[in-house]
């Protein structure tokens, strides 16, 4: 399932604080500990998985906030 | 609408541009690479503007035109360079000569006419400022035009004339009469039907190689109303000078922009292969966009002055105006020095793929239309013209 590569990803690469157990589809990343840097090292692990590149547009806070609107973006740009 | 309410930008700006950059995708970049190759003229790019009548958008609404500004023009020309540098340059030189027409000849029935038959047709205009026996100061010539009974005769040689061949028709610097000196020149319009032209030297150059910048000896005739209606000193000092300086900066600045691009491109694709470190080339990409703003800053700048001048339309705003003739001059060589150091860093990033001739990366042509950009009108004769305003300048 996407939700869960995407959960794996994030669990490896955002560098979060609070512990992966924790870290539900609709989870608040930032909060989690998710920042404006890290959020690059998340985005280019997700290009690279998924073989997508975000445009620029696609480059918000909103994209990123969770799992569940990561999984709406990758959607969106592999349709 | 007086020139003085114009707005610095034309509402339609971002569906123009928009539109600009559809054509960059469809008809400029798939051509961009034979057109470098095989130095031929961009057709496909043209036929493309022109349909979109692209041609003429300076010319004023009350012509027919889409009336842009020069901040819009620049913009388009920063856009099609993103594309290919050859076609933004032939975009740039034949706006050129429009603004020469359209700001000092509109008082002219011919030339209303002729404006009129430009939007309609979309003719492709050229220009022949330098001479044989003259170099690059075009504020010389050695030709004159002869006029009789209302008609003119001239012959030009000129080492250069950009697109000679695939224009409608070149607008043509001499002096203002057989017994005229070199400074006192007039600005002539050739109709292409009107001319013979007879090949002087070729084009191999390094780079903007689809300009087809071949030298010719021009012969010409027409009628006298041909001759624009000021003294080309005029002419030279409120657009040929600024104007050109403005556009050209312009389309090096698309080039950098996408030089950047390919370096960014590159690194991303980099640090996707070492996820949670991000290559070292990253730490130029960074350094090299202080470069690319610096450039980008100069340039918007210059362009927003331009303008402003352009809008009051002051009778000595350009004929005394050493302060703005300097910073034009600073504008054109800052601009084509930052083209070669962004170019060149930008390759650095992208390695042997941006070395190579045949990758995604490869920046090659731009790095030769880059080394074009200081020796069109050499740096070193404007760094002349600007040394002798500084010692008269008491303010920086």
């Amino acid at each position: 399932m996407i939700v869960e590569q995407i959960r794996d990803i994030v669990i490896q690469h955002a560098r979060l604080s609070s512990k992966p157990e924790e870290l539900g589809p609709t989870s608040d990343l930032y909060t989690a500990g998710l920042t404006s840097l890290t959020t690059v090292h998340l985005m280019l692990a997700l290009e690279d998985h998924f073989s997508v590149e975000f445009p620029d547009k696609m480059l918000s806070r909103k994209t990123f906030e969770s799992i569940q609107s990561i999984s709406e973006a990758i959607s969106e740009l592999q349709s | 609408m007086s020139a003085s309410t114009l707005p610095q930008t034309h509402d339609q700006l971002a569906s123009i541009l928009e539109q600009v950059h559809l054509i960059g995708r469809e008809s400029i970049a798939p051509h961009a690479e034979a057109v470098d190759r095989d130095a031929r003229f961009p057709v496909e790019a043209f036929d493309a503007l022109k349909s979109a009548k692209l041609l003429s958008c300076y010319v004023p609404e009350e012509f027919g035109g889409m009336g842009l500004t020069i901040s819009d023009l620049s913009r388009i020309c920063e856009a099609l360079a993103l594309h290919c540098g050859s076609t933004a340059m032939i975009f740039a030189m034949h706006q050129i000569q429009v603004a020469c027409i359209v700001h000092h000849a509109l008082g002219s029935t011919f030339f209303q006419g002729y404006i009129r038959d430009l939007v309609e047709k979309q003719y492709l205009l050229a220009s022949a400022t330098t001479e044989l026996g003259i170099g690059g100061d075009v504020r010389s010539s050695l030709c004159a035009v002869n006029v009789t009974d209302g008609s003119f005769t001239l012959e030009k040689q000129a080492p250069v004339i950009s697109y000679g061949e695939a224009a409608d028709a070149i607008l043509v610097t001499c002096r203002r009469a057989p017994d005229a000196g070199r400074n006192d020149q007039s600005h002539v319009l050739v109709r292409k039907e009107d001319c013979t032209l007879k090949p002087l030297s070729g084009w191999d150059t390094l780079g903007f190689r689809g300009t087809c910048s071949s030298g010719f000896t021009l012969t010409a005739t027409g009628a006298a109303e041909q001759i624009l209606p000021v003294p080309y000193a005029e002419i030279h000092a409120k657009t040929m000078h600024p104007f050109s300086h403005g556009v050209w900066s312009s389309l090096w600045l698309g080039i950098a922009m996408d030089a950047m691009s390919k370096a960014r491109a590159f690194v991303r694709a980099e640090a996707r292969k070492t996820p949670g470190t991000l290559p070292p080339s990253a730490l130029r990409l960074a350094e090299l966009d202080t470069v690319l703003f610096s450039m980008r800053g100069g340039v918007y700048q210059s362009i927003a002055e331009y303008n402003q001048l352009l809008r009051e339309d002051a009778p000595d705003a350009f004929t005394s105006n050493y302060g703005f003739a300097l910073r034009t001059n600073n504008l054109k060589i800052a601009t084509s020095q930052f083209l070669v150091e962004v170019v060149g860093k930008a390759m650095i990033i992208c390695g042997i793929s941006g070395y190579r001739n045949d990758s995604k990366f490869s920046l090659g042509r731009h790095l030769r239309d880059a080394y074009g950009a200081q020796l069109m009108v050499n740096n070193d004769r404007i760094l002349g013209q600007s040394s002798t305003i500084q010692v008269a300048m008491r303010e920086s």
